[in-house]
């Protein structure tokens, strides 16, 4: 199992890891001219806005880009598989992915969200779209 | 062309793995090293810049050097990648008017001490939620997720990076200065050294981590006739900074393949210089891993979108190439200052005295995709 590093949340993530905790992949949605922002920031860089929605995306997308990460020096036995995902609505995110050998991981996979609890910590990982387990 | 600044002076401490004295006195020793390479004492210095990550205090660093009066007082953010916007503040201060010399400085025991390249578990920094929790704890892995898109794109392998690493190692053997003075590397010794994130870097692919001081000492070109040594022009330099960038990254872009901080940066240092890519006799760039110097030799200008594998193998980068790269090994053989002694490096082949000094240097262009310069004699 790796050592997961916890989030430490503030105000403009907060909502992002309570919506980790109820297993919903939420994402900023300007109040004002309905831009998505992933990772959140307080105003939206496009009007200005302030006020903004939580708005759930399907979970589903795509490998942008992937590595193995291993930790650089000491021995790890399980090393994690850390993607990029090109999500459907737009904004990547960064996550693992889980259920497939490194040696299967393709730039543009289809990859689909699941919530797993890791080292005690509630994250948002990514599985291949197809059913392999 | 020129901003009226020159790098008058340069310093440094031996680079190791171990000082064995504090980050304070390496700064001191590198300090003294680059007044007194300008021809100039401490009392001559009224301005300081360092990186904000840096540990020395500039008033215990007055107390050590003995200057009498400070004037001026900066500091950059950011890392290597940033490095150059020091000598950016330096040399708008002596410009206007806010100082007469400022003395630039950055000095760790960053093998030693805190090792940048080790997670450090102990704080999650603001803004980093999105990243540290799925392990992304160390730069090579925040770097490689975007060099990984690179290699897809083009059909680039680790091996074509490790052609990169032999040219380090190589400049690195004949420099007295390198770490790895004397030992040069082959392209097995590359594909053998272990994995550190795969597919993207080995070993053998990493800079250093070291421990060490490096200073300049930035002043107005009108001084330039009373120095002991030749002065370095800084004919241009510049910040190249992106919305929706990160401290070292910015994977939100449309396409991860390409570097367009750097394309920005280029584009401001060749318009403020009045030249273009071929005008450039040599290049030192800033290489935390070796695949950086590829996306910055495609968006410098050097070579086209993909090309930068062929341009290394054919030879173009090495001391008797087109544009000579990290002649002094780099951060890769030289040594990790973080970065800042990649300018050093670039006012010795202006001055034409460099370990691996180059014929008929005009301009060396010194940059880290998000900051840089052009140095003319």
């Amino acid at each position: 199992m790796p050592q997961v590093i916890p989030p430490v949340p503030d105000r403009t993530d907060e909502f992002f890891w309570n919506g980790v905790a109820r297993h919903r992949l939420l994402v900023q949605q300007c109040a004002s001219c309905g831009l998505l922002r992933l990772p959140p920031v307080p105003m939206c860089g496009s009007c200005h806005a302030t006020e903004w929605n939580e708005h759930e995306v399907s979970g589903t997308g795509t490998i942008y880009t992937w590595i193995l990460s291993h930790h650089p020096s000491e021995p790890d036995a399980s090393p994690r598989i850390v993607v990029l995902v090109q999500l459907a609505e737009g904004p990547r995110i960064v996550s693992n992915l889980v259920d497939v050998e490194p040696a299967e991981v393709r730039n543009e996979m289809a990859v689909t969200v699941c919530f797993r609890e890791i080292d005690g910590v509630m994250l948002p990982l990514f599985q291949p779209a197809e059913d392999r387990r | 062309m020129s901003t009226g600044a020159i790098i008058a002076g340069i310093g440094q401490t031996e680079f190791s793995k171990a000082s064995g004295r504090s980050e304070l006195q390496l700064a001191a020793e590198a300090g003294l090293a680059a007044i007194e390479d300008a021809g100039m004492t401490p009392a001559d210095i009224d301005g300081m810049v360092t990186f904000t990550l840096d540990s020395n205090d500039e008033l215990l660093l007055m107390r050590c050097l003995g200057i009498p009066e400070l004037r001026y007082w900066s500091r950059t953010p950011h890392g290597g990648a940033g490095a150059h916007t020091t000598v950016q503040h330096a040399s708008l201060a002596v410009r206007g008017g806010a100082a007469k010399a400022v003395l630039v400085y950055r000095a760790f025991n960053e093998r030693s001490g805190r090792r940048f390249g080790q997670p450090n578990q102990r704080v999650t920094p603001r803004g980093w939620n999105a990243y540290l929790p799925f392990g992304l704890d160390t730069p090579a892995k925040t770097y490689s997720l975007e060099f990984q898109r690179y290699m897809h794109r083009y059909g680039v392998t680790n091996e074509d990076f490790g052609r990169y690493a032999i040219v380090a190692r190589r400049n690195a053997a004949t420099n007295p200065r390198a770490w790895f003075y004397g030992q040069p590397i082959t392209i097995d010794d590359h594909q053998s050294s272990r994995w550190v994130v795969e597919p993207v870097l080995r070993k053998l692919d990493c800079c250093q981590e070291s421990d060490g001081g490096v200073a300049m000492v930035v002043t107005a070109a009108e001084r330039a006739p009373d120095l002991p040594n030749p002065a370095a022009h800084i004919a241009a330099i510049a910040d190249g900074h992106l919305v929706n960038g990160s401290v070292m990254f910015n994977y939100y872009h449309d396409d991860l393949a390409v570097f367009p901080e750097a394309e920005f940066l280029g584009r401001q240092l060749y318009a403020a210089a009045g030249i273009g890519p071929t005008d450039i006799d040599a290049a030192m760039l800033y290489e935390n891993f070796s695949p950086i110097v590829f996306m910055q030799l495609e968006a410098l200008g050097f070579c086209g979108p993909g090309e930068a594998r062929d341009f290394i193998v054919d030879g173009h980068i090495d001391l008797e190439g087109s544009l000579p790269v990290n002649t002094h090994g780099g951060l890769l053989g030289e040594a990790y200052i973080h970065g800042l002694n990649n300018i050093l490096e670039g006012v010795r082949q202006i001055r034409g005295m460099a370990a691996n000094q180059l014929p008929n240097v005009d301009h060396v262009l010194v940059a880290g995709g998000r900051s840089g310069m052009i140095l003319e004699r």
